[in-house]
């Protein structure tokens, strides 16, 4: 059961990022607030503030002393001192702060360099191949359910050591902490325990029988000399396999939703391949998937807003990408476009450890389906639907073939 | 004209060793660094430049 809410009558002072109205499209509530505001509020989930602007999303994401990351995903009440924490409050590094953030980043980064992550590569061309062979002389596919949504998710199965027939369930991992964000707090807590019984059987297989894969990595690890706490390891565990499903999913979606929409964009990269790396950063600029919240630590006047104690901050990283003080043209998606400072990989000391991995599954996504595919165009633009809550994706969208 | 990555800013997001693959790297812990003592050859310049302006972090300096 989700609570019900009345529709928002005005973003500035009572917004709300599940409203049907910004779901189905955020852009101009994001232009009119930058203008307006520029930081909106609510009185929504106890208590939240929206910076629009690059210059304040930056801000508040590099600003560590006044803004804490215990929680990242804004859910119903405020998570005071002694309040159970929401799900993704205990996954290091995205949960943590200085100076103990830095140890647990440091501890992953080797496994997501880009050294590292190259041999993935062949994996995801041959999972990208194998998904979209099946459609070749068909008149049509969904590219978020036929496509999209399998990538991240196996990818990250094989690299976790997790069982690829599990990926519906990872799927639904996702949705129970990132999207059902409507819940009561009880049901969120209720809903969480099959994810940790899940997580503790694999993670046990693995203390029985060591792998190469991320899962045994991260049981090795050691700080000062000491084995990771177990709530530690369980805790990066769900942030491995939650962190890079949706998101990655809603990039490959909006970049391939795009080009449905732009065929001579579509020719100009089968044409000119060189462009593929330029193309990225702009479809993930334009349709920049995560939103990410930070809580105030105590009363604090932010540039004349008066923020309390464990008030929300939602993070609009996607806001920030079509700030026009930064960016020219925002609103227009030039898939040449060179100059391009974007933020969709966030700011700061939580630099998205996936970035890597989220590229290159992108690059290969889009350039499998550009081989095999002359020329693809939606079936119905009404009939597109999206994501609800932080992460922001095309999570149904048919295009004709051919 | 010379280049150079701090240390202290940046975050690793590759937006400079992809688009410049001649003038900077990662490291292992997939951090940013210059190859070379930072002398940016003359072909390289443009690139380099656009590093600078794409670095989320303003963690690149260039000094002509
Ligand atoms: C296009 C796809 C993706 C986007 C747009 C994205 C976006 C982000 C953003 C904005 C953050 C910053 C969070 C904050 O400031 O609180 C972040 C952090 C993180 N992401 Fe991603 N992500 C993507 C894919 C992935 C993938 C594939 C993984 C791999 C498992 C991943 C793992 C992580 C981790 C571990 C963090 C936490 C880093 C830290 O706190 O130090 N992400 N991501
Ligand atoms: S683009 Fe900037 S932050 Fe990213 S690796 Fe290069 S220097 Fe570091």
């Amino acid at each position: 059961m989700t609570i019900s809410k009345p529709p928002v009558e005005d973003f500035a002072t009572d917004f709300d990022h599940t409203d049907p109205e910004w779901v189905a499209n955020p852009f101009p509530i994001w232009d009119d607030l930058r203008e307006r505001c520029p930081v909106a509020h609510t009185e929504r989930y106890g208590g939240a503030w929206l910076p629009t602007r690059y210059a304040d999303v930056s801000a508040i994401a590099h600003d560590t002393e006044h803004f804490t990351s215990r929680t990242v995903v804004i859910g119903n009440g405020r998570p005071g001192e002694d309040a159970p924490p929401a799900p993704m409050g205990v996954a290091p590094p995205i949960s943590s702060d200085p100076p103990f953030h830095a140890i647990a980043r440091r501890l992953m980064q080797p496994a997501f360099a880009p050294k590292a992550i190259g041999p993935y590569e062949d994996f995801t061309r041959k999972l990208c191949a194998r998904l979209l062979d099946p459609f070749v002389g068909k008149s049509q596919i969904d590219i978020s359910k036929d496509y999209a949504e399998h990538i991240p998710t196996l990818v990250i199965a094989h690299m976790v050591g997790f069982p690829q027939e599990d990926e519906e369930r990872f799927r639904e991992f996702v949705h129970t902490i990132l999207e059902a964000v409507d819940k009561p707090v009880e049901e969120r807590i209720e809903d969480f325990q099959p994810i940790m019984e899940y997580f503790e059987a694999r993670i046990n297989e693995h203390i029985e029988d060591p792998r190469d894969d991320l899962t045994s990595f991260l049981l090795n690890a050691e700080i000062a000399g000491q084995p990771l706490a177990p709530e530690h390891i369980f805790g990066t565990m769900v942030l491995l396999i939650v962190a890079g499903i949706d998101t990655t999913w809603s990039a490959i979606g909006s970049s391939l939703w795009h080009l449905a929409q732009h065929p001579e964009e579509a020719q100009r990269l089968r044409d000119e391949p060189e462009l593929m790396p330029l193309a990225i950063e702009e479809f993930l600029r334009a349709y920049a998937p995560v939103n990410m919240a930070r809580l105030v630590k105590e009363d604090f006047d932010y540039n004349g807003c008066p923020m309390k104690k464990d008030d929300w901050i939602l993070l609009s990283f996607p806001a920030a990408n079509r700030d026009p003080e930064v960016f020219e043209d925002p609103d227009q998606v030039i898939i040449d476009r060179k100059v391009n400072r974007h933020a969709a990989f966030g700011l700061g000391i939580h630099r998205c450890l996936g970035s890597n991995l989220a590229r290159m599954e992108m690059r290969v996504a889009i350039e499998e389906f550009l081989a095999r595919f002359d020329s693809f165009s939606l079936a119905d633009p009404d009939d597109v639907e999206f994501s609800q809550g932080q992460v922001r994706g095309v999570r149904k969208a048919v295009v004709n073939l051919g | 004209m010379k280049v150079s990555i701090d240390p202290d800013k940046c975050e690793g997001h590759g937006r400079c060793f992809s688009t410049a693959p001649a003038v900077f790297d990662s490291d292992d812990l997939g951090q940013g660094i210059v190859i070379g003592d930072g002398t940016v050859p003359a072909d390289q310049e443009e690139l380099v430049r656009l590093c600078e302006q794409n670095c989320p972090e303003y963690a690149i300096e260039i000094t002509e």
